[in-house]
């Protein structure tokens, strides 16, 4: 047959109406949408009976509550525990995705033994009862050998049964070195101890001040219990009280207050001392609060008026002495004004110095243990556990000064210096350090210098973590005993950070333990029995909870009923009896102190020659920065200007940039007298011109795809910088050059 | 029975967001990925096929340092009502997947009806739509936490902020079995509401005024629920889409940010 043009075009378009009007073709294509729309990866959660749980979060020291909603015997909802002292209701990103911790790959399912090089990630899966044996094998050895005290706990907190397990061990196994992980609880408490004379934590009336002045504190980018703080800010927004955010990097908390105050980063001290002159010059302090209960204050005044007038500190710390005048009669003329300090969410110690100029600022204002104030909250005395009887070797080992120096001749006021650590590890041939145990931390990750860190931690022979996750610690450990998840565990959450009230909250089991982890405290009460002689005699119980419902003797009922308990009575004694101190009174001038404090500015490490810049990091609730990796949903929620890909933007004023001839989005080299990295340049109007920001929280090198390789970790950029009077580690920024690459 | 419910008044769910308040921690774009069972990659950087149903803003007011001001906005779908209903997705869907309804005020999302033509995606304004370029994959063991009431989506279809409907379904259930019709105002909120730790979201009716919302926004119905306060606005007014979500700010850079405004405009509020 001749094709034509005519046929051919007939068979086209007869061809295009039967396709058209067979039903085939839209049926198939039909059927395949529908097909490709039920491939049976798309999981179809099961449907079953819902409960809810309450229970207490303990992934940062907030103390939040939380209801859990579970369906059957799964956990599928975190939220906020309404009526909970501490959050009401409210709950964190973090809270929010401890879901994913739980249910995540980044756990560690059994307990584990290294058999390859350490970090190599080689390991055995191993028994509970070989994993006690094998360490308290070890412990048995080292105490024969008179080496108790070269065995060292770090810990992320000293208050509750848990930390208390531990310093019973160390103590009747004879070695007084427990170490909690560095924050501003140390240099509030150490503050408090100079200046009151009690050992207590700082607990801040935040809902009652009215007049707040934070000295770079992340009031709502994570400093105290996170979602008590959003709530007394927008407390604040209703009730007209004023926010003034002294600090060099336009923060969120900085945006959302009502002055933000730019200063030269590690100046703050010489502001705080500005603000007493004026307040002492012209007469506004607190005179009842000053004459009747306060000593060293004419000691005080003289040094702040011979040497803090407005001019000399508008001179440092580049704040206008005028608008420093004007601050400073509006927190005293405020009716509650309150003062903070601890920059960013507080998990740096900071200069004493400082500490102790602001909380001399509340003083002066009569805000001491008074609504709106600052307040010395004692721990709540309810574990009381008898003495532990030590033999001699116990006896003998607890005399050994500690390996971080605390208490020591030349560091006589700490009670922890984990930042001196590898300094004190490395500075010697052989680690003074044979055994160390890491729970609820990850030095690895936090402590400043990350290299060093690093660097003394394989000196150390035995490390045992007991991290729930593949942390960096854990992954250059040598033995791994996996503690349960919050939501798998009993644990007492006492004293959340900042409240100024007596809560106890209840960690409990929500969910029945995934993997074959094994609760922390058991473990240790394991390892002491398995020791024997006096240390199996100090602890009796059969297991924690035995351990956990004991201590808590009348209150346990009432907590496992409330998911908490607090003492509607708690009080703080009034002005007359709360001062501890050689004189009695508030000390201005602490006397417990051998050397006088010169309040001088934080020094920043690196010359100004070959750094030019300012290195400073910033804190952020979407990003966890402790012990804890960011989950995947936070890490979603980070903006692509912080993170793009896997790497990270360093914030620059657009006037430096251009200085440097840098342009947004370019590649640089950011280096610090500590290390180097490569990062992206942001431009920020937020930040001083000649100061760089980088984020904490990022550049995991372990946990698993979702968090690791994203970044870079601020802390090895970072070295400690320590502060003469107390030995804390008082860096918040270090000098920095930025390159083209 | 069915003529009992159609007399019932028409509810309009609405949010207004203080963003005075708003700390731009985020907690509600992962309240809200935990409720409806969002997925995530490994990498989620790339914010153009990053899902999420409620996304906080950052915005910035131009201006050199010191005067530097930062602020943050969320925003979940607005749940236009536009002129009777016709709110801008719906108009355009070919599938009838996504619709409005006259009696929450809710604009749905049907994820086994829609085949992925994306034209709402191009027709809202805000943002407030995405696609699903994969299937979701959640690492081993993950699924344990998903929540039955919502389904998790395959590839190819859209999927947007729902307002919790489900949990509108679930209390509305409750009631209904308890003999009652009408809901109380804290028996339904969404996850970010209720997650909100800084309490800046207010989720209520807006047609009912004993509810927050109502007098915190006092929407004028005349005027297309325009607001009479004089800190609120809504995203993209002048479009006509008549959203749902009102915004407070003190801060007037805020409230001119929420729309186009040429220099020599006035923001919307000083017009009437």
């Amino acid at each position: 047959m001749k094709i034509g043009r005519r046929s051919f075009l007939s068979f086209i378009i007869g061809g295009a109406a039967g396709t058209a009007l067979s039903p085939l073709a839209w049926k198939s294509m039909d059927d395949s949408s529908i097909w490709s729309q039920n491939w049976p990866w798309t999981p179809v959660p099961a449907d079953g009976e819902v409960s809810h749980v309450n229970s207490v979060c303990t992934l940062c020291p907030g103390g939040c509550g939380i209801t859990v909603r579970k369906v059957d015997d799964r956990a599928v909802k975190i939220e906020g525990m309404k009526g909970h002292p501490v959050n009401d209701g409210g709950v964190c990103i973090l809270g929010l995705s401890a879901l994913q911790l739980l249910y995540g790959p980044t756990r560690v399912k059994a307990p584990l033994k290294r058999v390859g090089e350490r970090g190599e990630e080689k390991w055995q899966e191993i028994s509970w009862s070989e994993a006690v044996a094998e360490v308290a094998a070890k412990l048995g050895d080292l105490r024969s050998k008179g080496k108790s005290h070269t065995v060292c706990s770090i810990l992320d907190s000293d208050k509750g049964t848990v930390p208390y397990l531990f310093g019973r061990l160390l103590t009747v196994y004879g070695s007084p070195n427990f170490i909690r992980t560095p924050s501003i609880q140390d240099s509030y408490e150490l503050a408090i101890n100079l200046m009151h004379g009690v050992q207590a934590s700082a607990g801040f009336d935040v809902e009652h001040a009215d007049f707040v002045l934070s000295f770079g504190s992340g009031l709502i980018d994570g400093w105290g219990s996170p979602v008590r703080m959003f709530k007394a800010n927008s407390n604040w927004k209703d009730s007209g009280s004023k926010v003034v955010q002294i600090e060099p990097r336009l923060s969120n908390t900085a945006a959302k207050s009502d002055k933000w105050i730019p200063i030269n980063p590690g100046t703050e001290v010489a502001l705080a001392m500005g603000l007493a002159h004026v307040i002492i010059k012209e007469s506004l302090y607190d005179s009842d609060f000053v004459n009747n209960y306060s000593s060293g204050f004419d000691k005080f005044k003289q040094l702040v008026l011979d040497k803090y007038n407005p001019d000399n500190v508008a001179q440092i710390t580049g704040v206008d002495s005028s608008a420093l005048v004007s601050l400073a009669r509006n927190f005293a003329h405020a009716s509650k004004p309150l003062a903070v300090c601890g920059r960013g969410q507080g998990k740096t110690q900071g200069s004493l110095d400082e500490f102790i100029a602001v909380h001399a600022l509340n003083a002066l204002v009569g805000n001491i243990n008074s609504e709106g104030g600052v307040w010395a909250v004692p721990d709540p005395d309810y574990i009381k556990w008898p003495e532990v009887e030590m033999d001699s070797v116990a006896a003998v080992g607890m005399q050994k000064e500690r390996i971080d120096g605390a208490g020591s001749e030349t560091y006589p006021y700490a009670r922890y210096l984990l930042n001196r650590f590898s300094g004190v590890v490395n500075s010697e041939e052989e680690s003074p350090v044979n055994a160390l145990f890491v729970a609820g931390a990850n030095p690895l990750y936090t402590i400043s210098d990350s290299k060093a860190v690093k660097e003394a931690f394989s000196k150390i022979p035995f490390v045992v973590s007991f991290s729930s996750y593949m942390d960096e610690t854990a992954k250059n450990a040598d033995l791994i005993l996996p503690n349960h998840v919050f939501l798998e565990r009993y644990e007492d959450v006492p004293m959340p950070v900042g409240l100024q009230k007596h809560v106890i909250g209840l960690s409990r089991p929500v969910v029945k333990p995934q993997f074959n982890t094994k609760h922390v405290g058991d473990v240790i009460i394991l390892i002491a029995k398995a020791l024997g002689g006096r240390i199996a005699d100090a602890f009796p119980w059969d297991n924690y909870e035995a351990c956990l419902e004991e201590t808590l003797g009348d209150k346990w009922e009432s907590i496992v009923e409330n998911g908490f308990w607090s003492d509607p009575d708690f009080k703080v004694p009034a002005s007359e009896e709360a001062f501890n101190t050689p004189s009695g009174k508030f000390e201005f001038i602490p006397a417990n102190l051998k050397s006088p404090l010169d309040f001088s500015p934080v020094t920043i490490e690196g010359s100004d020659i070959s750094y030019p810049l300012i290195l400073v990091p910033y804190d952020s609730m979407r990003l966890a920065n402790g012990f804890i990796g960011n989950p995947p949903f936070i890490t979603k929620t980070v903006e692509d200007t912080v993170l793009k890909g896997k790497d990270v933007f360093v914030e620059i004023n657009p006037k430096t940039a251009e200085e440097i001839g840098l342009i947004e989005g370019r590649y640089v080299d950011i280096r610090t007298p500590r290390g180097k990295a490569k990062v992206r340049v942001h431009l920020f109007d937020g930040i001083m011109p000649g100061i760089v920001a980088l984020p904490r929280g990022l550049g995991h090198t372990a946990y698993d795809k979702y968090i690791a390789g994203k970044g870079i970790n601020f802390n090895e950029l970072i070295g400690p910088v320590e502060d003469p009077v107390s030995g804390f580690d008082a860096a918040w920024g270090i000098r920095a050059r930025l390159t083209k690459v | 029975m069915k003529k009992e419910v159609k007399n019932e008044k028409a509810k309009k769910y609405g949010m207004v967001i203080d963003l005075d308040k708003c700390t731009g921690c985020g907690a509600c774009m992962v309240a809200c990925m935990s409720e409806n069972n969002v997925p995530f990659k490994e990498d989620e950087s790339n914010k153009l096929d990053s899902i999420a149903w409620m996304r906080v803003y950052k915005l910035t007011n131009g201006k050199p340092f010191p005067e530097a001001d930062i602020c943050y906005l969320p925003r979940p779908c607005m749940h236009c009502e536009g002129h009777n209903g016709h709110a801008p997705c719906v108009s355009v869907c070919p599938a009838t997947a996504t619709d409005y309804n006259h009696e929450t005020g809710i604009v749905s999302q049907i994820y086994t009806r829609c085949f992925g033509c994306r034209y709402c995606m191009v027709a809202c304004p805000y943002h407030a739509r995405y696609f699903n370029w994969w299937d979701p994959v959640w690492p081993e063991g993950m699924e344990k936490y998903l929540n039955p009431d919502v389904s998790p989506r395959m590839r190819g279809v859209v999927e947007k902020c729902s307002f919790c409907f489900h949990r509108y379904q679930t209390a509305m259930n409750k009631a209904y079995v308890e003999g009652r019709r009408k809901l109380e105002e804290d028996e339904y909120q969404t996850s970010c509401a209720q997650a909100c730790p800084a309490d800046a979201i207010t989720f209520g009716d807006l047609n009912d005024p004993a509810h927050a919302v109502h007098q915190i926004a006092k929407p004028d119905l005349k005027h297309g629920g325009r607001s009479s306060n004089p800190n609120a606005f809504r995203l993209l007014e002048r479009l006509g889409t008549n959203p749902k979500v009102y915004y407070l700010s003190s801060r007037e850079w805020v409230r001119r940010a929420g729309d186009n405004y040429l220099k020599k405009d006035k923001t919307v509020k000083k017009l009437h």
